[in-house]
């Protein structure tokens, strides 16, 4: 009952998050991304949030302008795999609050952080949400003790 | 926001208003920067971390990022908190479990797993379950299960999910650990005890029968859990753990099936689950799904029956596109055991079908797939083929086209419509079309049924429908469809007596010239016209095709009109190849070649060699020449009878039919039967099948509208209700009578499953089983001449023989009156027994005796004549102590030869010490366990009990009284292990019990740890044995680990290093090529088979053990890392 990968796209088919829990090649990851970014931009609203593609089940729902994605294997449950991208978008919704797609472009590691704590290997890790961010804020916190002068590198110094 | 933007890179972040070309540039411009940034020294860890998350940014943007991958794992490695989780994030989204880079990794996670900050474990832990690949877990296996006893919740959640990891990975590493996840089911925290559902769904699923014991209690936390006893946080949206709920209805289905005791423990909480899904909500239905697989899968109860095929309607009515999927996917699970539940459904499938979603017909085509029969299968096939020529997924279109080639054959109402139905599916299949569907309908076709008129009426019309077919221009064809068109005109041309055989080879010619057609196809149709040259005398085409083709490019056309020239002019020649209508019979050949006797006894009066087998010239190439084959040991003895038996199928009369050049369409149509036997064939046909007569299916036929007014009656009863319908309504009606025809209660109810209708179309003959009985007896005369393999030399059972540390033999005698008599403190019985060791090849045991003899302090260890050898790992967590200096032990000199490790403190009071030694002798790891009173007063009725897991064996027994200790004395004793399992790293506990004078008994526990290196031992074998030895092994593993030196040595070196740090023998080196042979005690034999190119040193292991190679090529890998 694995989760074989979630990925997070904008309306414009941009990527803004990835995870992926069967070792693919890049080559590979790339193709199945572009793929599946075109044939779910393509779906119209009123339709089933289910598809087929391949030897897989594509589970795939739109937050404003983003849409959530995650494949699973043809004999699993399709609509606890809905609800698991709710929880996901719940708890960043609660982290960020109120999230938009720019608190997961500027803080996208923040997003991965949270769903390490969410889903570990595919599965369901912790189903509390109260448990999920008590993680993650304590890890936060440790870091911003040691985080006073952050910033000091700025984007001017790389580009 | 403008504080959150200068985390981030606002500029990359423009993109999306950014035309393609210009993002390129940009982030081209970028990465070369950060390229150079991560790559300046004085790049600060803060600063590395920022960099690495605009590389996470880059990749995911779709650049390549490599060169940032080293630094991910650096920052990992060396930074702190903030930086170390992106390190590791970076880590876990940079690379994948095959990465090379990955082994850098396991020191730092080994290094976060014991670290006293929660943090960095859980991080170390969560690296590890999603990173580590098989041959990495051995490594951090001991500590994430130590982490299953931890205080915080959070770590034993996350070491229960990385051990479910691990088993998914590799299942026989974590086998030890099965009694500690009865634990985490146990455990008072929910969020440990749902994560040890994986593994237990997991256990459960492989050996239902072992966990039955478990139901009750399964049952209880889900009656917990459904009554709301968990906290309010693990609601979902006011439904009580739902994903727990879930996994718990699985385990329950696993343990219910087939199992009606089991099954009558669940039925309470079902129904109780059933009846409390009563709010809408998507999580609810989510769960009810789940509840109705769980009962329509375990021991049926008629009253949850109902109640679960009432919630599957609540799915199907609903208005919501993702509950209709749903309920559809339930509904196709459910009818396996009850088909009535379809027809109370009918109205709403019927438009399922014509849904917009695509997704939805599928799944309503997949389900009336399920409830097809003799009856309805024309009107579901065609919806399914309307689906087909809609649809241009890969994916859909093969599984689609297979299943309506299975129904196709199975239920097929007339000739007519099979052979129609047929070619729409090799059209719409096209080239996606699986080779085993136009080989299934081949074989249908000529190995025919019971009846021979139907035979050739089904023939004949196949003929028919593919000339008109051919005579349509400008049609393209698939290269299938085609092949498939020329083999039954080849074949069964003969049948339409009014057509020309000529006519139908210049059609056929006129193909053959299209560029259209493959290679393959050409073959086929090539020696389809060959074969039509039997029917006619009129050989007017004929130079024709052989001027096109004689000279042809291609040698496999230029073969082919060959033979037809040879076959055309010799009538007898042509009759005995390609007689007609024989396609099922074997063409009877002289495999042996006895013909040839003649020639081969002259040859060899002349003084010809005698012929040798192909690896008997192998074997002797590798034996005399010393070199080493590029390609090791691939081939097995046993393939070698099947690869003469394909060359020996020739004719006698010398012409090669099927020699390599002419690919295997040519032999497929060159009557070749075992052509249409091609392996992965489709058995649809059971036995009884072949058996039963054709007219029995006609009479079930007949007797069948009985039971159609049944449900017609039925169908209209529910017509009458909604009288007055619509036109559109009216249409649909008429389909679902169609399609719902045959599935009355009186017809299907099982509740064993589908129920096989008998009304079958096609009845296969059981030429079949002639066909195999005439290969078996070609096997039988190959298995005549091939080398006899009983003659082969099994070396592995002399090195298991010769192993054997439990043979009484003359050498272990002497040892024992040796050792009896050491117990006097001289030197001269302990050299006696040297010689008796040396003098002997047998492996000996040695009585694991407690001498009560006093050690003088300064023993012959410590005067610094002997080697110390540590093993490979000896980074034990045990700190070596130097032996005291008043009261070090000293190694018996019988030991002090072989190599032996340092002292070490394994525990220690006020008034005792006990110091360990491994002496790693050939036969065995020897464990000194030395016992020292360091008080001032004697210590009494002392007793050292060693307690063994599984993958240690002891020789005799493991306990070792001292009745007394005095003053400052050192007692010994020592223990004999071998390793049963293979595993990296074990730990031998055990405790120690003493008195002082009168006083309480007091207790220490101790534990040493062992690793798979101290019980690995050289092999001894020539190169020859290593080939014999090498092919008898059948676990293998293979590796390249990257070594970074170019010099010509580099393979010597790296040879002689694991020699040194593994106790490897090496059997030979030539050139790049070097093989190695070694045991785990007591005689598992691992051979390793080494190349070095361009800086990478390929590994190949095999063992007839399964573990062992993926331990040892574990140790390998830190050995050549070191390098």
């Amino acid at each position: 009952h694995l989760m074989q990968f979630m990925l997070l796209f904008s309306r414009q088919g941009k990527l803004r998050l990835q995870k992926w829990y069967v070792p693919l090649s890049d080559k590979e990851k790339k193709k199945i991304t572009r793929e599946l970014v075109q044939t779910v931009l393509a779906r119209k609203p009123k339709m089933c949030s289910f598809l087929e593609w391949r030897d897989l089940k594509i589970v795939y729902k739109r937050y404003a302008s983003l849409y959530f994605c995650c494949a699973i294997e043809d004999q699993d449950n399709e609509l606890i795999t809905l609800e698991i991208i709710h929880r996901y978008v719940e708890l960043l919704d609660k982290y960020f609050g109120s999230v938009c797609e720019l608190d997961i472009i500027f803080n996208f590691e923040k997003a991965y952080f949270i769903l390490d704590e969410f889903l570990l290997g595919g599965e369901v890790q912790e189903t509390s949400k109260k448990n999920v961010l008590k993680a993650i804020e304590q890890a936060d916190l440790l870091q911003e003790n040691q985080n006073e002068d952050w910033g000091s590198l700025s984007a001017d110094d790389i580009l | 926001m403008q504080q959150i933007q200068d985390q981030a890179p606002p500029s990359m972040v423009k993109d999306s208003r950014m035309v393609e070309a210009d993002e390129e540039k940009l982030i081209k411009k970028e990465l070369a920067a950060l390229k150079e940034q991560v790559s300046t020294p004085t790049t600060s860890l803060k600063q590395m971390r920022e960099c690495l998350v605009r590389l996470i940014y880059c990749e995911m943007l779709g650049y390549e990022a490599s060169f940032g991958y080293i630094h991910a794992i650096k920052l990992a490695q060396q930074g702190s908190l903030m930086e170390k989780r992106v390190g590791y994030l970076a880590v876990s989204l940079f690379l994948n479990e095959s990465h090379e880079l990955l082994l850098l990794l396991v020191n730092t996670v080994l290094k976060d797993l014991q670290s006293t900050n929660l943090l960095e474990v859980c991080m170390a832990l969560t690296v590890a379950s999603q990173l580590f690949p098989p041959d990495m877990i051995p490594a951090v296996l001991p500590l994430v299960e130590e982490k299953l006893q931890h205080s915080k919740e959070i770590i034993r959640r996350k070491a229960v999910l990385a051990l479910y990891k691990f088993y998914l990975l590799a299942p026989n590493q974590v086998q030890h650990i099965h009694d500690k996840f009865r634990k985490a089911l146990c455990d008072r925290d929910p969020g440990v005890m749902a994560a040890s559902l994986h593994i237990y769904l997991l256990l459960i699923k492989e050996n239902p029968g072992g966990y039955k014991d478990l139901t009750s209690s399964f049952v209880t936390i889900l009656k917990q859990v459904v009554g709301g006893k968990l906290a309010v946080d693990f609601n979902y949206h006011s439904v009580p753990a739902p994903w727990l709920q879930i996994q718990l209805l699985r385990i329950l289905r696993l343990l219910g099936k087939d199992d009606q005791i089991t099954s009558e423990l669940m039925y309470d909480i079902l129904d109780e689950s059933l009846r409390r899904a009563e709010i809408n909500h998507n999580i609810t239905y989510a769960i009810l799904f789940e509840c109705i697989q769980t009962v329509y899968t375990i021991h049926p109860k008629v009253d949850l029956l109902e109640k679960a095929a009432k919630c599957n309607g609540k799915f199907i009515l609903s208005p919501k596109n993702n509950l209709k999927y749903l309920g559809l996917k339930a509904l196709s699970y459910v009818i396996q055991q009850d088909m009535n539940l379809v027809l109370q459904h009918q109205m709403t499938i019927i438009e399922c079908l014509d849904h917009p979603d695509p997704i939805i017909k599928r799944e309503t085509l997949e389900l009336l797939y399920r409830i097809t029969n003799a009856q309805n299968v024309a009107v579901i096939v065609q919806k399914m083929l309307d689906y087909l020529r809609q649809s241009k997924d890969e994916y859909i279109t093969i599984s689609l086209v297979g299943k309506v080639a299975e129904l196709a054959e199975k239920y097929a109402p007339t000739n007519e419509w099979f052979i129609q139905t047929m070619n729409a599916v090799f059209s719409v299949g096209g080239d996606m079309i699986p080779a085993d569907i136009p080989n299934n309908f081949l074989r249908l076709l000529a190995e025919g049924f019971d009846d021979e008129v139907e035979d050739k009426q089904l023939r004949l019309y196949a003929v028919n429908s593919y000339l008109a077919l051919l005579e349509k221009n400008n049609i393209h064809y698939p290269q299938r469809f085609l092949q498939v068109m020329s083999w039954v005109l080849g074949e069964y041309s003969y049948l339409k007596t009014e057509a020309k055989a000529e006519d139908i080879i210049q059609s056929l010619h006129y193909l053959l010239g299209k560029c259209s057609a493959s290679l393959e196809t050409k073959a086929w149709i090539f020696s389809a016209i060959t074969k039509l040259f039997r029917l006619t005398l009129n050989v007017k085409v004929l130079p024709e095709v052989l001027q096109n083709y004689g000279n042809s490019m291609d040698s496999c056309l230029r073969q082919c009109s060959f033979e037809l020239k040879q076959l055309v002019e010799d009538k007898e020649i042509m009759n005995t190849v390609l007689p007609l209508d024989e396609s099922c019979n074997d063409i009877v050949v002289d495999a042996s070649l006895s013909f040839l006797d003649g020639f081969v006894a002259d040859a060899l009066g002349h003084g010809a060699a005698p012929y040798k087998p192909h690896h008997q010239r192998q074997e002797e190439r590798l034996s005399q020449e010393k070199v080493l084959n590029f390609e090791p040991y691939g081939l097995s003895f046993a393939t070698s009878p099947q690869i003469s038996s394909v060359t020996g199928r020739q004719s006698p009369t010398g012409l090669s039919f099927n020699s390599e050049i002419s690919c295997n369409s040519t032999e497929a149509g060159l009557k070749d039967s075992d052509s249409l036997k091609l392996d992965g064939v489709k058995k649809v046909w059971g036995k009884e099948g072949y058996l039963r007569k054709k007219k029995e299916s006609k009479e079930e036929t007949v007797a069948s509208p009985n039971s159609e007014s049944d449900v017609t009656a039925d169908f209209t009863s529910t017509a009458e209700k909604t009288a007055g319908l619509s036109a559109e309504e009216q249409e649909k009606k008429l389909l679902a009578s169609s399609l719902f025809v045959g599935l009355g209660s009186n017809n299907l109810v099982s509740l064993m499953g589908k129920n096989q209708s008998t009304t079958q179309k096609f009845r296969r003959k059981s030429k079949i089983v002639e066909g195999q009985n005439s290969y078996e007896r070609t096997m039988s005369t190959q298995k005549a001449i091939a080398p006899p393999l009983a003659q082969i030399p099994n070396l592995m059972d002399n090195v298991l023989e010769s192993c054997n540390p439990f043979q009484e033999s003359k050498a272990m005698l002497l040892r024992k009156t040796a050792s009896d008599s050491a117990e006097v403190p001289t030197e001269e019985p302990a050299q006696e027994s040297d010689e008796a060791w040396n003098s002997s090849n047998n492996l000996k045991t040695i009585r694991a005796v407690p001498s009560a003899s006093k050690e003088s302090i300064s023993g012959l260890f410590a005067d610094g004549n002997f080697d110390i050898v540590q093993p490979g790992n000896c980074n034990s967590a045990l700190v070596a102590h130097e032996p005291n200096s008043s009261l070090s032990p000293g190694l018996p000199v019988e030991f002090a030869e072989h190599s032996h490790s340092k002292f070490e403190l394994v525990c220690a009071n006020e008034n005792i010490a006990l110091f360990s030694c491994k002496v790693w002798k050939e036969d065995c790891l020897l464990i000194v366990l030395f016992f020292t009173n360091r008080s001032s007063i004697e210590v009494t009725n002392a007793t050292v009990n060693f307690a063994l897991t599984d993958e240690l064996q002891a020789c005799e027994s493991t306990d070792f009284p001292f009745p007394l200790v005095e003053s400052l004395a050192t007692v010994k004793c020592q223990l004999c292990l071998q390793m049963m399992k293979p595993c990296a790293r074990v730990l031998l506990t055990g405790h120690v019990t003493y008195h002082l004078e009168t006083s309480q008994q007091t207790q220490e526990e101790f534990a040493l740890a062992l690793f798979l290196t101290d019980f690995i031992r050289p092999l001894k074998l020539t190169t020859e044995e290593f080939g014999h030895l090498w092919l008898s092994l059948s676990n293998d593993v293979k590796q390249n680990l990257s070594f970074t030196s170019d010099s010509p040595e580099a393979l010597t070196v790296a040879l002689r290093t694991l020699q040194q740090e593994l106790k490897l023998h090496i059997v030979d080196i030539i050139g790049a090529e070097g093989i190695v042979a070694c045991q785990l005690l007591p005689s598992t034999s691992c051979l390793l088979h080494c190349r070095f190119h361009a800086g990478i040193l390929s590994v190949w292991l095999r063992s007839g053990c399964c573990v062992l190679p993926d331990c040892l090529l574990y140790e390998c890998q830190k050995v050549i890392q070191k390098l």
